[in-house]
């Protein structure tokens, strides 16, 4: 495959970036998209260039570091992370846009890489759980219903990766947080902190300047690990009557 | 945003069933209309209700103003002050999934809060009065409705408040916490959020329609 990429390039975060184009011959459709700017970065390299920064960590789709929008979409068109994107979702010829994640509390560092430090202190700010620590307890000592668990793992696979954030227009992070919300609130060993937990992640979330919901959804559409949209509600719920038994 | 939102969802259910008695003939849209004003009485004065209501639609206008505001200014800071158009490439522009309904939640608004001011100036107070004014509520639908641009106006509206109702009853009712489903096609709320769009913009359009067409009147 042909192709070009038109990647963005930014010095770093005070600079001003643009969008520059590399053309790439004998693409395969097998590798993987960062695999593509892995080829990209040596031919740079070897070229005298700056290479094009990426995060990327376990390319296997579970830790969330990797995380560009391609064509206007976060993690592009296939509804995955960026590293299990595969170039034959991509035809021959096409022109293809990288950017990075944009939004307020995402600073850009350098290219593709932004910080994503204000997730990290909002799961900070939403505290402990009270669990007893020490040998493994009785698995049937606490029961949990079939359905909350089901629920709350469903909630637990959010990656932290920060689709959620890039999607929506407003910049907003609230699937993420609500998703942090659901899983540890459905289960008893999430009760005991549940009020302080809603009122200090919600609290953190507005403090790094990440926008408001809307209700657009367009978080679940990008959402590479399908995190459903009744999480918001959900932290609406358990914000609501937090505020007002505090 | 949400309760606002809702009180007045709430007052267009009740404003489109009085509309609804053009269809009754003039005595008993005016029987309607003077009804409204001596609603209460003797417990209340004369025009009480109409100024309890109108008062708290006063303050829910107001309240979701400011929270409109309020809204936009935060979510174009944090999105990098270009809104849904931050990015460079010009594929992707329309979002995934998102409805058309939702990207007009604004200018949609502002349309339709400059409608309201140029309403009541027609019907209520009979300041602007196209087709001429009048003393009985009913003649001034009908004199009014008999022109074609008022009833095109009157469309182009009331088609901004469906498109605004049909995003804005399921996001107040999400925002209140009802949403139970996995992604928003899912949702019970949806369908709820279009009949009640639906049927409060065809409620509304049904009268000035029908004295166009000499339905009625």
């Amino acid at each position: 495959m042909k192709i070009t990429v038109r990647i963005w390039r930014q010095k770093n975060a005070d600079s001003k970036g643009k969008l520059v184009p590399y053309e790439l011959d004998n693409v395969s459709e097998h590798m993987s998209f960062l695999e593509m700017i892995d080829v990209l970065n040596e031919r740079l390299t070897l070229e005298g260039e700056d290479p094009v920064s990426i995060d990327s960590d376990c390319r296997e789709g579970i830790c969330g570091m990797c995380g560009v929008v391609i064509n206007g979409e976060p993690h592009g068109p296939e509804n995955t992370t960026t590293c299990q994107l595969h170039m034959r979702t991509f035809n021959d010829g096409d022109v293809i846009d990288v950017e990075p994640w944009k939004a307020a509390a995402f600073p850009v560092i350098k290219d593709l890489v932004v910080d994503r430090g204000a997730f990290d202190r909002i799961i900070q700010s939403g505290g402990y759980i009270s669990a007893p620590t020490g040998s493994a307890p009785e698995a049937n000592n606490l029961p949990v219903p079939k359905h909350d668990a089901d629920h709350a793992f469903e909630a637990a696979t959010c990656i932290g990766c920060g689709a959620c954030v890039a999607a929506c227009p407003n910049g907003s992070a609230m699937l993420f947080t609500a998703a942090k919300i659901t899983h540890l609130g459905l289960l008893p060993q999430g009760q005991a902190e549940r009020d302080s937990r809603v009122l200090g992640m919600v609290e953190q979330m507005d403090a790094e300047g990440f926008g408001g919901c809307t209700n657009i959804g367009e978080c679940t559409a990008a959402c590479p690990k399908g995190i459903p949209l009744d999480v918001i509600s959900r932290l609406n719920r358990d914000l609501m009557g937090a505020i007002a038994r505090s | 945003m949400a309760v606002s939102g809702l009180v007045m969802v709430g007052y267009l259910l009740l404003h489109m069933y009085g509309n609804l008695k053009v269809f009754s003939g003039k005595a008993a849209f005016d029987e309607y209309a003077h009804h409204l004003r001596v609603f209460g009485e003797p417990m209340l004065p004369e025009n009480g209700l109409l100024w309890i209501v109108r008062v708290a639609l006063l303050l829910a206008i107001v309240v979701h103003f400011h929270a409109a505001t309020r809204l936009w200014a935060r979510n174009k800071r944090a999105s990098g002050a270009q809104g849904g158009k931050r990015y460079h490439s010009n594929k992707g522009r329309t979002g995934i999934q998102r409805s058309y309904a939702s990207f007009t939640m604004r200018w949609g608004g502002v349309i339709i809060l400059v409608f309201i001011v140029y309403h009541l100036l027609h019907l209520t107070a009979n300041i602007i009065a196209p087709g001429g004014a009048s003393d009985s509520p009913y003649q001034r639908v009908v004199n009014g409705f008999e022109i074609w641009w008022v009833t095109v106006w009157y469309t182009i509206a009331l088609l901004a408040v469906g498109f605004h109702l049909w995003h804005g009853i399921w996001s107040a009712l999400t925002t209140l916490g009802a949403n139970r489903s996995s992604t928003r096609k899912a949702s019970k709320l949806t369908p709820l959020a279009w009949i009640i769009a639906g049927a409060i913009t065809i409620g509304f359009l049904l009268p000035p329609w029908a004295i166009l067409l000499g339905l009625t009147g």
